[in-house]
């Protein structure tokens, strides 16, 4: 029974992303803009110290595909939960929330849809980047799968945490000028964080508490065959902590989706 | 009433400081179409999200074919079919995966799946739009393809949240047609939600629900006859006004 549900939930967000199949290329064409064109400009500016787990020089395309494989993500969070918005102002999410199944199930099951969908779009991202001749190792392809789903969750849980605050699609613009770009460029997905502390200090130390700077470091050394214990646990306790209230969020009792319905 | 389908006592509800149903209590009996009557605002979304828990009543008990709702909810839910007021289909998807979807929520195997969605279909004569994307379709059919939905999983109770606003008058009285027969064949009981009185029947169980206080629960006709009125119309403006008082 739940199985059926979680393939049911599965399916119809796959169906969606096959249906608006423009999503796949919009959310391609930021990161190969960041990787094809930023890059170009800034890897005379910004020179990469050989810093874990990296054990030679690499090109600034190579340090910033983890970033851009987590700036993918994040982007994707922040549009499941747009459409969550969009679904609960539509009405197709009470469709959800009606089901007999333990709500914390639905809302964890399409945390994994999306997470799925998600990881599907950085493979493609991936790939072009192979075609790119901007590498990592082979095995690292696969070794990172765990990082990316933990990572993919924890992006998916802000958005639905995001999403059960926010009242209105209106208000979303404020959601991509206060969590979304403070996130990406906080983080270490464009800069080492040395390079971060070298201009400012109070800067770094931001950074250093953004768990998307530890999603992006997990990514990394994952890519690298390496494990990142530090990261590993950021991320996965934020995305706990992301999951619970966002469940809470949905609560009929405590909910902050609490609101006037009409009749 | 005897072993009532539905039981709804005290009910209360607040918007903030804004009492929006007030000790509200009925009964529903099995195999019966019951109209709810109100204007816009008299609390029948909310009784509505309540009865399927959207919103949870911090006053009053529901219990559905003996379950206590707020003891075993998800076995409640199981029972209740919704039409809400707002189309809630997924534009993009056919009508065949908008229904399969539905039924994976309720966790129905694929088999048995196929085979309602068949029996469904074609109880409102959508079989050969199986494969059309909702989005083709007309908003007589989508409300169709809703109720059709509402239904995969079996319920004792489906309720019908305004589930005619915006259509024409002769696709309402077809849909209204399709739904006093479904309750005749299949035993369900319906509680649909109307503001629109020329939807009520004088063969229809009445609640008339005002400033969200059950002002009436009788068959149409008898309280028609016993309040010496000759239209619905008529008897929705008694209460009306009483409820305004």
């Amino acid at each position: 029974m739940y199985w059926t549900c979680f393939v049911g939930v599965l399916k119809r967000e796959l169906l969606r992303f096959w249906q608006q199949r423009s999503r796949l290329i919009s959310a391609l064409v930021r990161p190969l803009l960041w990787l094809v064109v930023f890059a170009a400009g800034f890897r005379a500016a910004l020179g990469v110290a050989i810093i874990p787990p990296y054990e030679t020089y690499i090109t600034y395309e190579v340090y910033i595909i983890p970033g851009l494989a987590g700036v993918i993500m994040l982007f994707n969070g922040m549009q499941s939960s747009l459409s969550m918005v969009y679904d609960r102002e539509m009405g197709s999410m009470k469709v959800l929330l009606t089901s007999p199944m333990p709500r914390p199930f639905l809302l964890v099951s399409k945390l994994l849809a999306g997470a799925f969908i998600s990881m599907l779009q950085v493979y493609a991202f991936f790939a072009i980047a192979w075609l790119l001749e901007v590498q990592a190792e082979p095995l690292g392809y696969l070794l990172v799968i765990p990082a990316l789903l933990l990572t993919a969750l924890l992006l998916g849980a802000l958005g639905l945490l995001l999403s059960s605050f926010i009242k209105q699609l209106e208000n979303f613009a404020g959601v991509m000028n206060f969590v979304v770009f403070p996130m990406f460029f906080l983080s270490s997905a464009l800069y080492p964080l040395w390079k971060m502390r070298e201009s400012s200090e109070w800067l770094y130390w931001i950074c250093q508490f953004n768990p998307f700077t530890h999603a992006v470091e997990l990514i990394r050394f994952a890519l690298y065959g390496q494990f990142n214990g530090q990261a590993a646990l950021v991320t996965g306790v934020c995305t706990l902590v992301f999951t619970s209230l966002a469940i809470w969020g949905y609560d009929p009792k405590r909910g902050m989706v609490k609101r006037k319905v009409g009749g | 009433m005897s072993n009532p389908v539905l039981t709804v006592e005290q009910l209360g509800y607040y918007y903030g400081p804004k009492q929006a149903l007030k000790d509200v209590s009925f009964a529903l009996d099995a195999g019966q179409y019951y109209a709810l009557l109100g204007p816009n605002g008299a609390g029948k979304s909310t009784l509505f999200s309540i009865l399927c828990q959207l919103l949870q009543a911090p006053q009053g008990t529901i219990t559905v074919n003996g379950i206590n709702a707020a003891r075993q909810p998800r076995q409640v839910l199981k029972q209740i079919g919704i039409v809400f007021q707002q189309p809630t289909l997924d534009l993009d998807l056919s009508v065949e995966q908008n229904l399969a979807y539905h039924a994976s929520l309720h966790g129905l195997p694929g088999a048995v799946t196929k085979q309602r969605i068949s029996e469904e279909l074609a109880r409102f004569d959508m079989s050969d739009r199986r494969q059309d994307k909702v989005r083709s379709l007309n908003g007589g059919h989508r409300r169709r393809v809703e109720i059709a939905r509402a239904l995969l999983h079996q319920p004792a109770i489906l309720l019908l949240d305004e589930a005619t606003v915006g259509l024409d008058q002769s696709t309402r009285d077809t849909m209204n047609d399709h739904l006093r027969k479904l309750c005749s064949e299949s035993g369900i009981t319906i509680l649909s939600s109307t503001h629109l009185i020329d939807e009520v029947r004088p063969a229809d169980e009445l609640l008339v629900l005002i400033n969200g206080q059950i002002q009436l629960q009788q068959r149409c006709a008898d309280a028609m006859a016993s309040l010496q009125l000759d239209s619905v119309q008529a008897l929705y403006r008694h209460f009306h006004q009483q409820g305004e008082r």
